[in-house]
């Protein structure tokens, strides 16, 4: 079998090995960087780095009616907890059966949970696991309020990594959408929600399932 | 196969049509530009320094990720066949180019296998590197940037100037003429307030996004150990690509792997803080293969040689293959803040696209370019992965095409300067031979130096004074005390 073709495959590979020639000697990575955080005042940091990207900060779980109360027509995931919406009297957008994109582009908010949070970066990592649905519905409507249990909040980015499962489609959120393509100048408010607002809430507060009586 | 296959170079617009210099002329000499860029620059490099200078382990995540990615490019065939076999469970369809031409051919032909005649974009180098968007066209596919600045870029008609910022060649009032010009939907009374000029081009794109069928993005890391891809981004367009189309093609250079999940605990660090500025940029996307119910259904993954496997062959100029396009060099040089991004011809301008360009062409296609550069060492110190940019520069320059005039001169000139007396020989002859030029030069001029040199000495004249030999050399005042 004469001039049976080489795939682009092997012949890459191929091509690395031979650059490899000179057989590069083992590395050892020196992991001499903080992994742990020790400080006290994690809460307080990841505060003052939400509000330094301009995300609003609320705290207790006694601040969601207040916040909702502007909020006529709410997108939620369909395990939201159902203490988040008392007394919520606007309409409920359940995503089951799935939102579309325009469906959720009239949407003027949706609420979620998270499942872990960097003090150090003010960043909240969304993993579509519980009470934070697919990644559309965090993406689409204009205004994502955020439900941060403070024992979901780590100081140091290897913290958090520990804690994912990198199968998982993950979404850091720092902040609401931005650019700095403008002259290097920091814009809020591109494609990505232009309203991010944080409920941080004790892990005491008691979550309750919803049950399937959504609007 | 028995026979060793060799590394191979490769195309697309990774080559200086003219030598570096003569690009450069009309961008030196543009006042405005030189305005543009000394602003950003300078306005990047404060907030890199104030948010790496909170960082106490700073030098700590430098040096291991730059272990890190050392160990890649000494493991990296195993690595990408990892990584393959990762992201194939994971319900991805890899796919391999050995260069710009193919990468694009299969990117092209999996559009068309969608039926869709349109695709979103995610910044990207390598897309920009492989001239996507060209090929796309010239098969009837249009290609939508969504990025502000590569918008900007597209609808100017122009190129990137810049890694991060492709359009930092243009300030706001340009930016605001550009869209007027070019986007049909752009209200009538745009002001140039950065804010408003970005509401535009979220208005410009919103409907593309919600109804886009196939993105096309790159990926900022591939981590064999998962097969898991991430994007790191400021503006939301590239989870709106990310997420909502049913097709996703993601382009991605071989040299892109991280070994474990792990290690992006070190480089999610180093990539913001060097790029932007910020603690962490505003979005970062990661997926594994396909999740049900959640995002493109069908994902597909191109890993590109294209030059990677001729750069990884030279184990001096090897760690450019480190790079995580951060940009920092670039906001760092002073050649780059003085002469723009097009001077460097290639999509990857400034120190980094020094060492890289000509190293992914091979030398001699782009041998003006290892000489763009004063060797003062910014681009190392800021360098989130420590490429020792001015070594690698020195070392390209000792390959690249000498003239035989120089080359001749350089070999007389270490022969003299092999033995002491020939040298101090040299001197004597050099004194003799200047006369008492110094003196009148210094009497007329305060300095003992001579403007210009009579062709072809000119050359190196024309930037420089030669300086003529002193009075006594050091050896002979010391000799007299």
């Amino acid at each position: 079998m004469v001039g049976k073709a080489v795939s682009a495959r092997d012949e890459i590979l191929a091509r690395l090995r031979t650059a490899l020639a000179d057989s590069p000697p083992p590395v050892q990575v020196p992991r001499g960087y903080r992994r742990v955080d020790h400080r006290s005042d994690v809460i307080e940091t990841l505060v003052d780095r939400l509000e330094d990207y301009r995300a609003v900060v609320h705290r207790g779980i006694d601040a969601l009616p207040r916040l909702l109360g502007a909020v006529d027509r709410l997108a939620v995931p369909t395990d939201v907890p159902a203490n988040w919406l008392a007394g919520y009297a606007g309409e409920v957008h359940r995503d089951a059966p799935p939102l579309s994109p325009a469906a959720l582009d009239d949407l003027d908010a949706v609420l979620t949970g998270c499942a872990v949070v960097v003090a150090d970066t003010g960043t909240i990592i969304l993993d579509a696991g519980p009470t934070q649905g697919r990644r559309a519905l965090t993406l689409v409507p204009d205004r994502h309020i955020c439900v941060v249990r403070t024992d979901q909040v780590v100081g140091l980015l290897p913290e958090a990594l520990t804690r994912l499962d990198p199968h998982a489609p993950l979404t850091w959120i720092s902040g609401p959408s931005a650019t700095s393509d403008i002259e290097l100048n920091r814009v809020e408010g591109v494609h990505g929600p232009r309203r991010l607002e944080v409920v941080l809430i004790s892990p005491d507060d008691e979550v309750v399932p919803a049950g399937g009586s959504g609007v | 196969m028995s026979h060793p296959v060799a590394p191979a170079t490769g195309g697309g617009r990774i080559r200086t049509p003219l030598p570096f210099p003569t690009a450069a002329k009309p961008a030196v000499a543009d006042t405005q530009l030189r305005a543009n860029l000394h602003r950003a620059t300078r306005t990047i490099r404060a907030k890199r320094a104030r948010v790496v200078d909170e960082v106490p382990d700073w030098e700590a995540l430098r040096d291991a990720g730059s272990a890190i990615k050392a160990d890649v490019q000494r493991r990296l065939p195993e690595l990408l066949e990892q990584f393959e076999a990762s992201a194939t469970a994971a319900g991805a369809t890899v796919h391999w180019a050995r260069d710009a031409a193919e990468a694009c051919r299969i990117v092209v032909a999996l559009t068309r296998a969608t039926g869709a005649d349109e695709v979103v974009k995610v910044k990207s180098m390598a897309t920009q590197e492989i001239e996507l968007n060209e090929a796309l066209e010239a098969a009837g596919i249009a290609a939508y940037e969504t990025d502000l600045a590569e918008l900007i870029v597209q609808l100017g008609d122009d190129t990137p100037s810049h890694i991060l910022v492709p359009a930092i060649h243009y300030n706001r009032a340009q930016i605001r003429e550009i869209f007027q010009r070019r986007m049909a939907d752009a209200p009538a009374d745009l002001s140039d307030e950065p804010a408003a000029l970005a509401e535009a081009a979220r208005a410009h794109l919103r409907r593309r996004f919600l109804s886009a069928r196939v993105a096309v993005s790159g990926a900022n890391f591939a981590v064999a150990d998962t097969g898991t891809l991430v994007v790191v981004e400021s503006e939301g367009n590239g989870r709106m690509c990310l997420t909502l189309p049913e097709t996703l093609i993601s382009v991605v250079g071989v040299e892109k792997l991280l070994p474990t999940f792990t290690d992006l605990e070190v480089f999610l660090q180093l990539l913001p803080r060097s790029s932007t500025g910020e603690r962490m940029n505003p979005y970062t996307s990661m997926w594994t293969g396909v999740t049900p119910g959640d995002g493109p259904q069908d994902v597909h993954i191109v890993l590109v040689d294209n030059g990677r496997s001729a750069v990884l062959a030279d184990p001096v100029g090897r760690p450019a293959l480190s790079c995580i396009r951060c940009s920092a060099c670039l906001n760092v040089c002073p050649v780059y803040e003085r002469a723009g991004g097009h001077a460097y011809g290639s999509v990857y301008p400034g120190p980094i696209g020094a060492i890289l360009s000509p190293q992914l062409t091979g030398v001699a296609d782009n041998a003006s370019l290892p000489y763009a550069s004063t060797l003062c060492g910014a681009c190392y110190d800021v360098c989130p992965v420590k490429i020792n940019i001015p070594e690698i520069l020195v070392h390209l320059r000792q390959q690249a095409p000498h003239p035989p005039v120089e080359r001749a001169a350089m070999r007389v000139l270490s022969w003299v300067m092999r033995s002491p007396r020939r040298w101090a020989a040299a001197l004597r002859l050099a004194r003799a031979g200047a006369g008492p030029l110094g003196a009148y030069r210094e009497r007329r001029t305060g300095a003992r130096t001579l403007r210009r040199l009579p062709w072809p000495a000119s050359a190196w004249t024309r930037s420089r004074d030669l300086p003529l030999p002193a009075p006594q050399t050091f050896r002979e005042w010391w000799g007299k005390q």
